[in-house]
């Protein structure tokens, strides 16, 4: 947790995808509502940069997304996260883990004796 | 300051692809600036090529690191634990470190990872723009510190040319013209007499045409 998603940037996104994550939701403030003014804006364009770069490494663009609600919603902070991981179940696991479990299925990993 | 791009990231792959061990160096100076060649940049650029490698099937190690800067010798010499324990160093410096990394490191393959641009500014975040060719005969004194070589899309030296309309160049109506420009500041500095004289010819043997330039301090040197 940060305390002003303006603190979110591509690197802990991109990092989330190296440590296995299949999809990355950021929750933010409603738009106009930020206490530090343009916090979730910079947020949304950081977010939709990582897509950008998770497209280029052939992960998809699609599993990072962004979500706004306020502190006091938290039946649509439920809604947000029943609806991010229906969609990241419905893009299946991401092409890095399905290699790693590869490699780890592989003959060659597999001890002889 | 020294403003460069971000390679497009296909490139950046095939330049690296014969490598899977390999350190990526960025520089805190001009490219930090320009959000090209920074320690933020080093952080996205080797994870976002760390994911790729690794869907396609073949990893690959990066040693992030962010020297001061790449263009001083001191500086350089930072680099020297890992020199030897990788294959090759992409480096998003400017044009200017990536060669002087080359030269400090003979033995290791030195690759560009970001395309310098021009010098210029930053005139508002997220937009830079060219201001200095680095011709080595500065004029501003005369122009009102606007740089016919640099803002005159066609680099002249007496005045507009026919292509000025509406105080805009003829090659991009989004684009001012330079003499409008500087004749514009010189009547705001009350200097328009700058204008009427006669300027000799420019010496461009101080710009480009004498082959790489060299500055040399012999006050400076031990």
């Amino acid at each position: 947790m940060v305390p002003c998603t303006g603190r979110v940037d591509e690197v802990m996104i991109l990092k989330a995808f190296e440590n296995g994550a299949d999809g990355v939701m950021v929750v933010g403030c409603l738009e106009g509502d930020c206490h530090f003014v343009k916090g979730n804006l910079r947020a949304r364009e950081k977010v939709r940069r990582a897509a950008d770069l998770l497209a280029k490494a052939g992960l998809g663009e699609e599993r990072a997304r962004m979500y706004n609600l306020s502190a006091g919603e938290g039946a649509k902070f439920a809604a947000h996260v029943a609806d991010m991981v229906e969609h990241v179940r419905g893009l299946g696991p991401s092409p890095i883990n399905l290699v790693r479990a590869g490699a780890k299925a592989s003959p060659t990993n597999v001890r002889e004796g | 300051m020294i403003m460069g791009e971000v390679k497009p990231f296909e490139e950046v792959m095939a330049i690296i692809e014969p490598y899977d061990d390999i350190v990526l160096a960025g520089c805190h100076g001009c490219v930090t600036v320009c959000r090209a060649g920074g320690e933020k940049e080093v952080q996205v650029l080797a994870s976002t090529i760390r994911l790729a490698r690794e869907t396609a099937g073949r990893p690959i190690q990066i040693k992030e690191v962010t020297l001061e800067r790449q263009c001083d010798p001191e500086y350089l010499e930072t680099m020297r634990p890992y020199a030897t324990d990788h294959q090759a160093v992409l480096s998003i410096a400017c044009g200017a470190g990536v060669q002087f990394m080359a030269e400090h490191y003979m033995g290791l393959p030195v690759l560009p990872g970001i395309n310098t641009s021009f010098i210029g500014v930053t005139e508002r975040q997220g937009e830079w723009a060219e201001r200095c060719q680095a011709c080595g005969d500065c004029v501003l004194h005369l122009t009102g510190g606007i740089c016919p070589v640099t803002r005159c899309s066609k680099s002249l030296f007496h005045g507009p040319c026919g292509g000025s309309s509406n105080g805009k160049c003829e090659i991009d109506k989004n684009v001012a013209c330079g003499w409008q420009l500087i004749i514009d500041r010189l009547k705001s500095l009350n200097q328009l007499d700058n204008y009427r004289k006669l300027q000799s010819f420019k010496r461009w043997r101080t710009s480009r045409d004498g082959g790489p330039r060299r500055i040399v301090r012999k006050d400076l040197q031990e």
